[in-house]
């Protein structure tokens, strides 16, 4: 049965999950204990249910829940890859989990060693000088990245750098932060290739720039081939390069973006090394910049010393602190378990399995869907619906469709570049039978979308709900659940 | 999709209905398909200048969020309030759904704009090199 009930309306009154005994000390008064001003005088109204309600309850709710552990998650620009369980287990252990951030240095070396490590480990992948693992998570790790910019601009006297370079193709995340640091954006074009447009960024690239957010492989899952005659134009004019870390699980091991001229990074943990991402987050967003840079990072940044690892805070230019404490600490054991059960070789296998797979997908999917930009893609590959469109089928169509066959759909209406875009990204961690298994279930969608249109618009069939009314949820979103007190 | 016959139409999916030194400023059916259902607009105030080329209106979809340019200079004279109620109007019928009426400081625009056919022919033209 799809059954929706919340807990609130299973509840019965005097129903209960407990016994109590009868108490066996004499009864104090309330009032005289804390006051009549700290008593309720109306009922909570919490739901009265039994043990076994209860339980019944979020069990089947948890069993709602689509995440890697259940099914192919194939959602574009998020790496939705395996969280190993053994990172758990490493993350739990009582040394780690049982730390107190006030604690003494001298009592936390092993967790300043992990964090110092780990620092290095991400400096060397990405081809940066230093990190901070500070920012919360990948948008907290631009903003932070782009204080550092604009710190940077500000400490040599420039104060006419107000403006912010992002291509059309970027995360929305890039605009955003941009404007949350209190920089203008300007948009650059993306040319035939799906890469960035030359001479757009020529004519837009002035000295009152303060840097180029870009992310590479882009959002189109393609290599910017002109990486390195991006970063000289923008270096000419006394920009710095900022790189969005989001796809770097196509490029790990075997490119690096401090050698393409990038100046600043900030790296995803929960994307590219699989600590948990979304709802089962934390996330966390560390930030790398190059040598010169380094004073403007955010406090505290670790040191080793001859005595052992000391947080220091004593940072002149630093832009300061950015979250309390230390950084989401366990998401980074879980990241250090990561790398040092891959190594530098499985990191590289990683990237290449990563890329082989996206292109497998496209490869078996482009006679079917069109492929707005038929060449090699990295870690993720951008479809569009727009040949169903004919038929009157829409990518959110086909989303809804894969439902009923149990997959999480892929990011759609993304990159905003493409018509209709699907943009699918199986990370390396599928098998090829699930690869297949997918590309067959959107064979039948499309053909299903030629032959039986009205299925495909009218699904999904098989989840608890069926096709929501989204345009409601946005204008009129229903938050809260509240009791009918009239009818109690 | 509906081209209107009594519209002139910009590159940018707008179409424009004069009426003397009056004109009607709205999204065209080309932009709502593509848009699909249409959750915000944002209108601009009463009285707000605006010159030929200006961002005046932002369009909210489940989709994205697009901006509306005005192709003509001049003063916000009405906004569609209904709209800021109901923005799912633009979809049911994009030519009465009307964004901005403008005063115009300079009637002659309007006289580059394209004429329906001319604007069938970039729809075409567009949906071609979204498959190509």
């Amino acid at each position: 049965m799809k059954e929706t009930f919340l807990i609130f309306e299973k509840s019965k009154p005097g129903r209960k999950g407990y016994s109590l005994p009868e108490c066996d000390v004499p009864k104090q008064d309330l009032s005289l204990l804390l006051g009549e001003h700290s008593l309720r005088t109306v009922s909570p109204n919490l739901p009265e249910v039994s043990e076994l309600d209860a339980v019944r309850h979020y069990t089947k709710l948890s069993s709602r829940n689509h995440g890697v552990d259940s099914g192919f998650y194939p959602l574009g620009s998020c790496t939705m890859k395996y969280n190993p369980k053994m990172n758990e287990v490493v993350a739990a252990f009582d040394g780690f989990s049982k730390l107190h951030p006030y604690q003494n240095e001298s009592s936390t070396q092993g967790a300043l060693e992990l964090m110092y490590s780990l620092s290095e480990m991400l400096a060397e992948i990405t081809g940066m000088d230093q990190m901070s693992l500070q920012p919360s998570a990948g948008a907290h790790g631009e903003l932070s990245g782009l204080m550092i910019i604009k710190a940077y601009h500000r400490n040599r006297n420039d104060f006419k750098r107000t403006k912010i370079i992002v291509p059309d193709s970027a995360h929305g995340t890039n605009p955003a932060s941009s404007a949350v640091a209190g920089f203008q954006t300007i948009e650059v074009k993306s040319d035939a290739n799906g890469e960035v447009d030359i001479e757009c960024l020529r004519g837009i690239m002035n000295e009152e720039v303060a840097g180029l957010m870009l992310t590479n492989p882009n959002t189109l899952g393609l290599f910017e081939t002109n990486i390195l005659e991006i970063a000289e134009i923008v270096h000419e004019k006394g920009g710095l390069l900022y790189y969005d870390g989001a796809n770097l699980n196509a490029v790990m091991g075997i490119a690096r973006p401090g050698d393409m001229g990038f100046d600043v990074v900030h790296l995803n943990l929960h994307k590219t090394f699989s600590t948990p991402h979304g709802g089962g987050g934390p996330g966390s967003g560390p930030v790398g910049v190059k040598e010169f840079l380094a004073p403007f990072l955010p406090v505290p940044i670790i040191i080793k010393k001859d005595q052992g690892y000391h947080l220091d805070y004593d940072r002149q230019l630093s832009i300061g602190k950015i979250k309390a404490f230390y950084g989401n600490f366990g998401v980074m054991v879980k990241a250090y378990a990561y790398i040092l059960s891959m190594g530098a070789e499985g990191l590289k296998k990683v990237s290449e399995t990563a890329v082989l797979n996206a292109n497998y997908i496209a490869a078996k999917l482009k006679d079917l869907y069109y492929l707005p930009y038929d060449r090699l893609c990295m870690h993720e590959c951008v479809l569009s619906g727009i040949r169903q469109m004919k038929s009157g089928v829409s990518t959110l169509d086909i989303a809804k469709r894969l439902l009923d066959f149990g997959y999480h759909p892929p990011t759609i209406y993304f990159p905003l570049i493409v018509h209709e875009a699907l943009m699918i990204e199986p990370t390396e961690c599928e098998s090829l039978e699930t690869l297949d298994e997918f590309i067959e279930v959107m064979r039948a969608i499309a053909l299903e979308a030629e032959t039986d249109p009205n299925m495909v618009k009218g699904a999904p069939y098989t989840t608890v709900v069926s096709r929501l009314d989204e345009a409601l949820a946005a204008r009129k979103p229903v938050l809260k659940w509240k009791k009918d007190l009239e009818n109690d | 999709m509906i081209i209107a016959d009594e519209m002139k139409y910009t590159k940018t999916h707008e179409w424009v209905k004069t009426d003397g030194i009056k004109c009607y400023v709205g999204l065209t059916d080309y932009a709502q398909i593509h848009l699909g259902q249409i959750v915000f607009v944002d209108l601009p105030e009463v009285g707000d200048e605006l010159g030929a080329g200006d961002q005046f209106a932002e369009v909210e979809s489940v989709k994205a969020v697009s901006e509306v340019y005005t192709p003509v200079s001049g003063t916000v004279e009405a906004i569609n309030e209904e709209l800021l109620d109901n923005p799912a109007a633009l979809n049911d019928d994009a030519y009465s759904s009307w964004l901005v009426l403008i005063e115009m400081t300079d009637a002659a625009e309007t006289e580059s704009l394209m004429s329906p056919a001319e604007y069938n022919e970039l729809c075409e033209k567009l949906d071609e090199e979204a498959v190509h």
